[in-house]
């Protein structure tokens, strides 16, 4: 991020003298600050309003239920990891909570789930099948609810905030599918074990 | 009106129902959630501040437009539109820097617009790849990642081109 941050400011000056548009790069750098204020107490209401309800629902045991619904689906994608182990009780916490949108919830159990495959399968500093395809999910959006997009949209007068709905799921669902399937293919060619020439 | 419409709502009643039936006290917890979300709010706003700033000067200083006008051939091979080219690759690397844009985009076209009706599948529809593979993988020392990078840029691949026609069929 260091990078980033110093090679856009360096284009937008060295852009700015170039196209003769110092003024609005000034401008810029003294207001857009201030934009950036103004966004997140606007999105506080909705983060604070979807943290609270999904908190109910944690609390209320929905997570756990929803896990067991998974199970079956998630016990033909984690081969050879035993179904009532740690690290699946893990993959499904994480999972559900990264479906219901409680991104603080998500993380912490992603990584216990991965130090517990870690575990199960006895990897070193290579990653199994099991733990790329736990991995691969995690960088799918598997959001339901993207809430922060539905409050930008609002806030920005849209008709209907929430009609991007349907487009974000079949999205989303074909995006991992994408994700599962390059996973299993590649699992041949970046085979597991090799040590010499192996690209990470 | 839309099934969409009914989402929200039935969502909301539907979980208070669920925890009035495992006896939670809904009110209370419901507390002690948007309190967190307040913390998370305090915790994006240094990142956004940073981020809204440079990515205001640089589409000031005609950055973004270059930069859109470099990949049009590209983008427009498979119906993307390239004035949200510039989410797509900030989306794989920063959460904040994606929101940056993204409000930029949409305060620019408007969100029923199809450049902003994209954008905003795209963002709902795609996470930081690098940044969690990073965070987790570094969680539990693994170095050698093997596929995992190629695959789940695969994904992102897919969402974008998929973004753009999702919009143009459903909407």
């Amino acid at each position: 991020m260091k990078f980033f941050f110093f090679i856009i400011v360096f284009f937008s000056v060295v852009l700015g003298i170039v196209n003769g548009k110092m003024p609005e790069v000034s401008q810029a750098a003294l207001t857009e600050c201030t934009a950036a204020v103004t966004l997140a107490i606007s999105l506080c209401g909705t983060i604070c309003f979807w943290s609270g309800i999904m908190n109910i629902a944690e609390n209320a045991g929905l997570v756990a239920k929803l896990s067991r619904l998974l199970s079956p689906l998630l016990k033909r994608l984690f081969k050879g990891i035993d179904p009532k182990g740690a690290a699946m009780n893990y993959i499904m916490l994480n999972l559900v909570s990264n479906l219901l949108g409680l991104a603080n919830a998500a993380t912490p159990a992603g990584i216990r789930a991965l130090e517990e495959l870690k575990k199960e399968e006895n990897a070193e500093d290579i990653a199994t099948d099991n733990m790329v395809i736990f991995t691969v999910m995690n960088t799918a959006s598997l959001q339901l609810f993207p809430t922060t997009v539905a409050a930008i949209r609002a806030n920005h007068g849209s008709a209907a905030p929430l009609e991007i709905l349907p487009g974000v799921w079949i999205v989303s669902a074909l995006a991992l599918t994408v994700a599962l399937t390059a996973a299993k293919l590649l699992s041949k060619v970046f085979r597991y074990g090799k040590k010499k020439g192996d690209t990470s | 009106m839309s099934f969409t419409d009914y989402f929200v709502p039935c969502v909301i009643l539907a979980i208070l129902f669920f925890g009035l039936i495992a006896k939670t006290n809904v009110f209370d917890t419901f507390i002690e959630g948007a309190a967190q979300g307040l913390k998370t709010t305090a915790d994006i706003l240094p990142a956004l501040i940073c981020l809204m700033t440079c990515i205001g000067m640089f589409k000031a200083s005609g950055g973004i437009d270059l930069l859109s006008g470099l990949v049009k051939p590209v983008t427009d091979f498979f119906g993307f539109p390239s004035e949200a080219a510039p989410l797509i690759f900030v989306r794989p690397l920063s959460g904040s820097g994606a929101l940056a844009f993204y409000e930029e985009i949409i305060n620019t076209y408007g969100p029923d617009s199809f450049i902003g009706q994209v954008a905003s599948t795209v963002m709902g529809s795609s996470e930081t790849t690098f940044y969690t593979l990073a965070v987790y993988f570094g969680a539990v020392k693994i170095k050698n990642t093997r596929h995992a990078l190629p695959s789940a840029l695969s994904a992102d691949l897919t969402g974008w081109i998929a973004g753009a026609a999702a919009v143009r069929l459903l909407l």
